[in-house]
Formats: C-alpha cells, sequence, structure tokens
C-alpha cells in the first residue's frame, strides 16, 4: 500500500509536470496559425482530449469483455474508471470544440461528421453510467453494465459510418479544409506531444479512479462482514 | 430440442400470450399513431416539407414506439418471477432470446404496418408505388430495433427505473438505424424513387454486428 501511494505521488507529479510543458508549447512553442490566430491554439488541447477519450472507451471495452471472460471484479473497476474518465475527455473535448467553431465557423455547432460522433460516442458512455447507479447488486452491475458496454462499443463504426455517408450525401457545413493534413512541422510536434501527455494522464486518473473504485469494494464487503457478525451475534445471544 | 424449434416454440408462446390481451399492440399502435400527429400540430408542414421530414418523423415515432414496447419483454417475466422457469429450460439461452426478438419484431412490424396507410394519408405521400422497398427498410430497421431492444429489455429488466431506462439505452445504440432508415426512407419518397444500397448494406450490417452480438453474449445476459 504504501510504495503504491509513493509511486502514485510521483506519477501524478510528472503528468502535472508534463501538462505545464504541454500548455507552454501550446502557447508559446506553437507557430500562430495564419488565419486563426490565437483561437487556433485550443486545437492542442481539443483534438487530443477526444483521441484520449477513444483511447480511455478501448480500455473500458477491454475491461469488460475481460470482466465477463473472467468474472474478476477488479476488471470491473477497470471498466468504470476507464468510462468515467473517458466521459470527462470527451466533455472536454465537446466545450472546447463550440468554443473554437464560433469564432472561426461563426456558427457554435455543426452536425458534422466528427462532432457528431463524439457527441453519440458521450451519450452512449453518459448511459453506462446512469445504468450503473441504477443497480445495486455488485456482481449484476458488473455484468450488465459490461454488456452495454460491449454493445455501446460496437455501435461506435456504425455510428461513424452512419454520419459519414449521411454527411457526404448533404451539402457540407463550414469546414475547415483537414486541419491535420498538412500541419507545419513545429504544430505536428506539439500536437503530438499533447496527444501522448493528456493519454499519460488519462492513464494516472484511471489508475487512482480504480483505486477508489477498489476502495469501495473493500469497505463494502467489510461492512457486509460486519453486519453479518453483529447478526450472528444477536441470534447466539438469544 | 435445437435451438430453432426451441425459438419457435418461445415465439408461439409470445405471440399467443399477447393476441389474448392485445394490450401491447393496441397501446403501441395508438402512441405511435399519436406522435404522427402531434408532430403535425407542431411544425404544420407544406407538402414539399412533409416528403422532406415525413420519414424522419416516422422513424422517430417507430423508435420511441420500439422503445416503450420491447421493455416488457422482460418485464414481464421478471414481474411474474418466470424468467426462472424459462431459464429451467434444457435450452440454449439464445433460444429465448432469439424467440423474443422474433416476437418483438413481429409486433413491432405489425404496428408500423398499421400506421403506414395513416402516414401517408395525414401526410399526402403515395407509398403504393414503393410498397415493395420500404417494406424491406422496414424489415431490417425494426430487426435492429428488436435485436438490441430485447437484449436491453433483459438489462433493464434488472435495474431500478426499469420502464425509464429501456428508451434511455436504446435510443443512443439505435442511432445508425434512425439515420439509415429515415433516409433510405427521403430517398423512397424522391421524385423517381431511388433506394441507396449504402443504407440497406449499413441497416444489415446493424443487425448482423448485433445479432451476433447478442449471440455471443446471450449466456450472461440470462444467467441469475
Amino acid at each position: 500500500m504504501g510504495s503504491g501511494w509513493k509511486g502514485n505521488a510521483i506519477a501524478m507529479f510528472a503528468v502535472t509536470a508534463l501538462l505545464a510543458v504541454a500548455g507552454y508549447a501550446a502557447l508559446f512553442i506553437a507557430p500562430d496559425e495564419r488565419s486563426m490566430h490565437e483561437i487556433q491554439r485550443i486545437f492542442y488541447f481539443h483534438a487530443p482530449a477526444g483521441l484520449t477519450a477513444f483511447s480511455a472507451f478501448l480500455i473500458a471495452f477491454v475491461g469488460n469483455i475481460a470482466y465477463l471472460a473472467t468474472r474478476r471484479p477488479k476488471w470491473d473497476w477497470l471498466g468504470v474508471s476507464a468510462v468515467e474518465v473517458g466521459v470527462a475527455f470527451c466533455t472536454v473535448n465537446l466545450i472546447t470544440g463550440p468554443i473554437w467553431a464560433h469564432p472561426v465557423w461563426g456558427v457554435w455547432w455543426t452536425w458534422d461528421a466528427r462532432l457528431t460522433l463524439t457527441l453519440v460516442l458521450w451519450l452512449l458512455y453518459v448511459t453506462y453510467l446512469v445504468l450503473r447507479t441504477l443497480m445495486s447488486d455488485p456482481e449484476r452491475r458488473a455484468t450488465f453494465s459490461a454488456i452495454f458496454g460491449i454493445f455501446a462499443y460496437l455501435d461506435v463504426p456504425l455510428v461513424y459510418l452512419s454520419i459519414r455517408i449521411w454527411r457526404t450525401q448533404h451539402p457540407q457545413p463550414v469546414v475547415l479544409g483537414g486541419a491535420g493534413s498538412g500541419l507545419e512541422p513545429t504544430m505536428r510536434n506539439v500536437f503530438f506531444f499533447c496527444i501522448l501527455v493528456l493519454n499519460l494522464l488519462m492513464v494516472v486518473l484511471v489508475r487512482q479512479r480504480y483505486r477508489v473504485e477498489r476502495l469501495r469494494h473493500e469497505v463494502e464487503e467489510l461492512r457486509f462482514e460486519a453486519e453479518n457478525s453483529l447478526a450472528g451475534r444477536a441470534t447466539g445471544g438469544s | 430440442m435445437t435451438t430453432a424449434r426451441a425459438a419457435s416454440i418461445i415465439l408461439a408462446k409470445e405471440l399467443r400470450s399477447e393476441f389474448r390481451s392485445r394490450d401491447l399492440l393496441l397501446t403501441t399502435v395508438v402512441f405511435a399513431l399519436l406522435v404522427v400527429v402531434l408532430f403535425s400540430f407542431a411544425f404544420d408542414p407544406s407538402p414539399d416539407e412533409s416528403r422532406r421530414f415525413g420519414p424522419g418523423l416516422l422513424w422517430i415515432a417507430f423508435l420511441f414506439a420500439g422503445s416503450l414496447m420491447l421493455h416488457p419483454s422482460f418485464g414481464r417475466e421478471h414481474a411474474n418471477d418466470t424468467l426462472y422457469a424459462l431459464r429451467m429450460a434444457p435450452v440454449d439461452p439464445f433460444a429465448i432470446l432469439l424467440g423474443k426478438m422474433l416476437a418483438n419484431f413481429v409486433f413491432l412490424l405489425f404496428a408500423e404496418l398499421l400506421l403506414l396507410p395513416v402516414f401517408a394519408v395525414l401526410y399526402n405521400v403515395d407509398l403504393l408505388p414503393v410498397i415493395g422497398r420500404l417494406i424491406l427498410v422496414l424489415i431490417l430497421g425494426t430487426l435492429g430495433i428488436s435485436i438490441t431492444g430485447t437484449v436491453f429489455s433483459a438489462v433493464a429488466a434488472q435495474a431500478r427505473m426499469r420502464e425509464l431506462l429501456l428508451p434511455l439505452l436504446l435510443l443512443p445504440i439505435l442511432t445508425p438505424v434512425l439515420i439509415a432508415a429515415a433516409e433510405a426512407t427521403v430517398g423512397l419518397l424522391d421524385d423517381p424513387p431511388q433506394l441507396a444500397r449504402n443504407w440497406v448494406a449499413l441497416l444489415a450490417a446493424f443487425d448482423i454486428v448485433f445479432m451476433t452480438a447478442s449471440w455471443m453474449l446471450c449466456g450472461y445476459l440470462l444467467e441469475e
């Protein structure tokens, strides 16, 4: 327990330092964008947050499958931790998107393929979290939320495909032509560095959240034991 | 007993119990009808707009109706504690799920077919020339709703707030079905009508992906 605490503190400290570097790089090192200027810098956190959410949901998917295959509670803890952290990153992505879009595109929101996909993803995983709050038996909660999580993840490529076909049939909204295609080298390096840092942050947060889930499980078990022994004493005394 | 035989017995049981009361069909048809009528009041569409928005509205009505009508599929078993008895039967658990999926598919498709002529009249669209292709879209879309809906009905039956939970679980998952089915139907109402192959393919892909997933996960879904 003690060494875990120390490792955690070091990891937290390292990621915080890296985040500061990433923030500095995005604000001062990356060159000014010709047409969008300062507002473009939000992109260094906006897009990486979305990509990080995707990796968190992939971790959750693996956790869900592993739980059904092994029935070890730790996979359920991993599943819920990754989904919670993933939803947080997804929220960051959805909030920073309109902040950027309003001055650049002139609208807060358009039903563009990526935006819509992220929104549907967010809805799916918020539902996963809601579902968990409505089931109190831990084993049942783990099993059924794992099933839902697997269904949700399988839905992602289908949602993406449907939105892609949908959006290519309709007139394109005001979309910036391929931001990722012709990136200036410094911009690209800062961008990839931000992706890396946010993914590290995600891993640290998932790990932390996982510990909370494990402790919660331990408390539940202790309470259960205590109640049982109290009940046993009561019947023994009478 | 083979899975197909067991599934057909479950299907027959579901159909029998439904046609004795007809509760589900009646409420679903009336509910979907209400959605269609209220939409017209809320938006007052012109004939051109009906053609453009009608299909989306029709599929919204089907989705809402499905998310309400699918709840009793497992909710009723849960309320009467009959799921134990079903599970005790020496059959593949997938047969139970499959039988219920097929029953829900039949109910929902039946409700949709009853609703179509009313929709055609209220929104002034001529469905007869494209009815064959429309039914293909209806079948594929309804299959998608029934497959995921039956699975989530079993999930929701285990939770609190079951009736509210099912639409919550079901509607976001059905995003691809809604887009594909509505867009395919819009194409059918175009002049000249056309059935876009990629929408049909997407609906079929949705059905196959989730049917396979249900088959793989049904053991976990029905255990206690």
